[in-house]
C-alpha cells in the first residue's frame, strides 16, 4: 500500500480515507517499538533526511526514531537561525541535499510554505514537520490515532482546542484532521489569538474558556509563546492563565471521563497546571509514544511498496 | 481611438516632426508623396500611447534587476511611451545629479521618462529633500514609495512645501505599526495559509490621514496603487468635498485576489497585496465612477535571488509593463469596461493626474501611439520578456490583444 502522493505537506490536501489509511497501518507499527528488538527491515536502503531550521527535540527524535525502526537511514541537519541569513538559500540546501539521493526530506522551517516549495524542487518525498503557522500534519495524525485508540471513533466527537490558535499549526492541521473525520472542534483563545476567518476551517469560535470546554470530549492544550506578550497579544501570563489555563478546577467544569491532550513542550502552570498534566485524563505522554508509530507508517505509506 | 478628442472610427494620421499633423476620417486611399513612411493599420487599434505612473526603473545601484534600458523597452513593448519612475535607487533619487542621469540614460530608448523624486531626504522620512532642485531638473512629483511618510507632520510639510512648485505629492499609503510583518493581506485566506496577515485597514487609515493632510495644506495628492475598498470610499468622499486627490489602481489589483497565494507562489507578493473579490470590485467601481483615476503598473522587477525563496522573506513587487495593457483589455473581453474607459484610463487620465501633454492624438499633439491588434491571442511567457524581471503573476495566462508596434515622437520604438 502507498499513499497516492508524493509528499506530506499537510492535512488540509488529504482525503479522508488517506487519513483513515496512516491511522490504520500505524496500529500495526506500534507494536514494533514494544519489542526487544525494536526494528523491521521494510525500509532497509532508504534514506531519510530531517532536515530542522527551527530546534525541535520531540519531533526530530521521533522521526528519527521512526526512521530507524523502519530500518531506513536517517541522517540529522540542525541549521540555526543565524546561519540561514548568511549561508546559502533553502533552495540550494535542498538541491545538494537532492544530489545525495535521498528517499524523503523531513522538513520544519519557520516559514509558512517553505516545505511546498522544497517540495517543487525535488523528486524525493518531502514530509512538512511544521511549517510557520501554518500546518504540522504528523502531529495532527498522531493526535487522530491517540483519541481513536482511546475513544475508538472520532466521528461526533467534541474538541475544544484552547490557546494561541493564530500561531499555532498544530490547532491548524488538528481542525482540518477533526473535521474530516467528523468530529465539532471549538477553539478558544483570547480574541488576539483567533486569527481572522478561522470559522472558514469549519470550527466554532469562543472566547469563554468554560462554555469551550463543557461539552467537549477532548481538550487540547496549546503552549503560549510567552514572548507574545511584548507584542501586544496578551497583558500578562497571570491574566491569560487565569482565563485560559487548564486546572483542577476549571475540570470540574468539564465532562466526566474527559481526554487531555497537549502537543508539548509544557509550560507547566502557564496553560496547564502540573496537577492536570499529570493526572489521570492527560494523554501527553501517549501521544508522544505514538508519534513513532504514526511516523513509522508517514514513512512506510510514502516510500515503502512497490512504486505505481 | 482617442477618448480625449472624441475619436473612434477609422482614420488617416498623418505625423510630422513628431507630432500629429493630420488626423481625419479615412477616405479610402491617402495621398502620399515620395519618401513618406506609411504604417497600415488595417485591423489595427491606434490609441495614444500609455501613460505609466507608477515604475521602478531599478538604475542605479540595482541593475542586476532591470536597467533604464531594460525598463524601457519593456514599457514599449507594453505600449507605454511615458512614465514616471520611483525614487527609490541606490542612490536614492532626492537630488538634481540623479534625477539628471536618469533622463540622460532614457533618451535613447524614445520612451518619456519623468523621474519621481523623494519626498524625503534619502527616503528616511526625517527631514524634506530639496524640491526646488528637483523640480528645476525635471522631477513632476516626488514620493517616498516603497515605504510611507510615517510622520504626519513631514508629510503635511512635503504637501505644504511642494505647492512652491506645482509638485505633486505620491503617497505609499500603509501604516506600518498596523501591517507589521503581514506578507499579505489579513483574512481567511491568510489564516487557511499559516502566513500573516496585513488588514486593508492599514492602507485605509493612511489614505485617510493623507486626505485630510492634503484638506489643510491644498496641496496635491496622489495615492499610488490603491487595494482596498475603505480607500476607494474614503477617496470618492473626498473628492466630493473638493480635495486636491487623485488616485491609481494597478492591472494585478484590478484582476487578482489573496486566494491566488495558495500555493506560496512569491510571484503574488507584493506590497500592497492582493485583497478580497470585495476590493477588487470596489477598485472597478471607483475607476468606472472617475474615483480612481487611472490605470498605473507599479512595475517592480526583481530577480530570483529575492523571489526564489520563502514566502514570508521573498521581496515585494511583480513586473507589469509588458502585460498592463492585455490585462486591462481582458476586462472589456469579460464587460467590465468598455475600451475606450480602458485607454481612457492608461493615457489621458494619467496626462491630467500629473499635467503632462499626452494622452491623445488631437491636431498637434506629441505623436505617442500605441498599435494594437485586439484579437491576438498570446500566452504571458516571462522568458521573453524585455524586462529583466521574470516576477509575473500573470505567468502561463492566456491574455487578448497585443502591441504590435509603439511609437513615441513619430519615431517607432517598438515593433512586435
Amino acid at each position: 500500500m502507498r499513499l497516492k502522493r508524493k509528499d506530506l505537506l499537510g492535512i488540509e490536501e488529504l482525503e479522508k480515507d488517506e487519513i483513515e489509511l496512516i491511522l490504520s497501518s500505524a496500529e500495526s507499527f506500534k507494536e514494533v517499538s514494544t519489542r526487544e528488538i525494536k526494528k523491521v527491515p521494510t525500509l532497509r536502503g532508504k534514506t531519510v533526511i530531517n532536515l530542522f531550521y527551527e530546534a525541535s527535540t520531540r519531533t526530530r527524535t521521533s522521526f528519527e526514531l521512526a526512521a530507524k525502526r523502519m530500518s531506513a537511514d536517517a541522517i540529522n541537519i540542525s541549521v540555526s537561525a543565524s546561519s540561514v541569513s548568511k549561508g546559502e538559500t533553502l533552495k540550494d540546501t535542498v538541491l545538494n541535499l537532492e544530489a545525495m539521493n535521498p528517499d524523503c526530506v523531513v522538513v520544519r522551517h519557520s516559514s509558512s510554505g517553505a516545505p511546498h516549495m522544497i517540495a517543487r524542487h525535488l523528486k524525493s518525498s518531502v514530509v512538512n514537520a511544521g511549517d510557520g503557522a501554518h500546518e504540522h500534519p504528523s502531529q495532527a495524525l498522531l493526535d487522530l490515532f491517540t483519541i481513536k485508540e482511546k475513544s475508538g471513533e472520532i466521528n461526533g466527537l467534541n474538541i475544544a482546542i484552547i490557546g494561541d490558535i493564530a500561531h499555532s499549526r498544530v490547532a491548524r492541521s488538528n481542525i482540518h484532521g477533526f473535521t474530516k473525520l467528523g468530529a465539532k472542534v471549538t477553539v478558544c483563545g483570547p480574541p488576539t489569538m483567533i486569527p481572522p476567518g478561522i470559522e472558514s476551517l469549519g470550527c466554532r469560535v469562543t472566547h469563554d474558556m468554560t462554555e469551550a470546554i463543557k461539552h467537549a470530549d477532548v481538550i487540547m492544550m496549546l503552549r503560549l509563546q510567552l514572548e507574545r506578550q511584548k507584542k501586544g497579544l496578551f497583558p500578562s501570563v497571570r491574566e491569560y492563565s487565569s482565563l485560559y489555563g487548564l486546572n483542577k478546577e476549571r475540570l470540574k467544569k468539564a465532562k466526566k471521563g474527559v481526554l487531555i491532550m497537549h502537543p508539548g513542550p509544557v509550560n507547566r502552570g502557564v496553560e496547564i497546571s502540573p496537577e492536570v498534566a499529570d493526572g489521570e485524563h492527560s494523554l501527553i505522554l501517549e501521544q508522544v509514544t505514538n508519534g513513532v508509530a504514526i511516523r513509522m507508517s508517514i514513512f512506510y505509506l510514502l516510500l515503502g511498496g512497490v512504486k505505481e | 481611438m482617442d477618448p480625449e478628442a472624441g475619436i473612434d472610427g477609422l482614420y488617416d494620421i498623418v505625423v510630422m516632426g513628431g507630432r500629429v499633423a493630420s488626423i481625419k476620417p479615412s477616405e479610402g486611399s491617402l495621398e502620399t508623396t515620395e519618401g513618406w513612411d506609411v504604417v497600415d493599420c488595417t485591423g489595427l487599434i491606434v490609441m495614444p500611447g500609455l501613460i505609466d505612473l507608477h515604475v521602478h526603473l531599478r538604475e542605479p545601484g540595482e541593475e542586476y534587476k532591470e536597467t533604464i534600458k531594460t525598463g524601457c523597452e519593456a514599457a514599449a513593448a507594453g505600449g507605454v511611451t511615458t512614465l514616471f519612475c520611483m525614487p527609490n535607487t541606490k542612490p536614492v533619487n532626492d537630488n538634481e545629479s540623479i534625477t539628471r542621469f536618469i533622463k540622460k540614460q532614457a533618451e535613447v530608448s524614445g520612451v518619456n521618462v519623468h523621474p519621481v523624486g523623494a519626498i524625503s531626504a534619502g527616503l528616511k522620512g526625517e527631514s524634506l529633500s530639496n524640491m526646488a532642485e528637483l523640480k528645476e531638473s525635471g522631477c513632476l512629483a516626488v514620493s517616498d514609495d516603497g515605504r510611507p511618510v510615517i510622520d504626519a507632520s513631514l508629510m503635511r510639510r512635503a504637501l505644504e512645501y511642494s505647492k512652491a512648485f506645482g509638485l505633486t505629492v505620491i503617497s505609499h499609503a500603509e501604516d506600518v505599526a498596523l501591517s507589521v510583518d503581514g506578507v499579505m493581506n489579513e483574512g481567511a485566506v491568510s489564516t487557511r495559509l499559516g502566513l500573516k496577515g496585513a488588514p486593508s485597514q492599514a492602507e485605509e487609515v493612511m489614505v485617510a490621514r493623507d486626505i485630510l493632510l492634503s484638506e489643510l495644506t491644498n496641496g496635491k495628492l496622489h495615492i499610488a496603487h490603491v487595494s482596498a475598498k475603505g480607500s476607494v470610499e474614503l477617496i470618492r468622499a473626498a473628492k466630493k468635498r473638493g480635495v486636491k486627490v487623485t488616485a491609481e489602481a494597478t492591472p494585478h489589483h484590478l484582476t487578482l485576489t489573496d486566494e491566488s497565494v495558495i500555493g506560496y507562489d512569491t510571484d503574488f507578493k507584493m506590497n500592497p497585496p492582493l485583497r478580497t473579490k470585495e476590493d477588487v470590485e470596489a477598485l472597478r467601481e471607483g475607476l468606472k465612477d472617475g474615483t480612481i483615476d487611472c490605470v498605473a503598473t507599479d512595475h517592480a522587477p526583481h530577480s530570483s535571488v529575492e523571489k526564489d525563496v520563502e514566502f514570508d522573506r521573498a521581496s515585494n513587487g511583480v513586473v507589469g509593463l509588458e502585460t498592463s495593457l492585455a490585462v486591462m483589455l481582458s476586462l472589456v473581453n469579460q464587460g467590465v469596461f468598455t475600451l475606450t474607459d480602458v485607454v481612457r484610463f492608461m493615457s489621458a487620465n494619467p496626462a491630467k493626474v500629473m499635467a503632462i501633454a499626452g494622452g491623445t492624438l488631437k491636431l498637434g499633439s506629441v505623436a505617442d501611439m500605441a498599435i494594437v491588434d485586439l484579437e491576438k491571442k498570446w500566452i504571458v511567457e516571462p522568458s521573453s520578456f524585455k524586462s529583466k524581471g521574470r516576477n509575473t503573476p500573470f505567468k502561463g495566462k492566456e491574455l487578448k490583444g497585443k502591441v504590435v508596434k509603439t511609437i513615441a515622437a513619430g519615431n517607432v520604438i517598438y515593433e512586435a
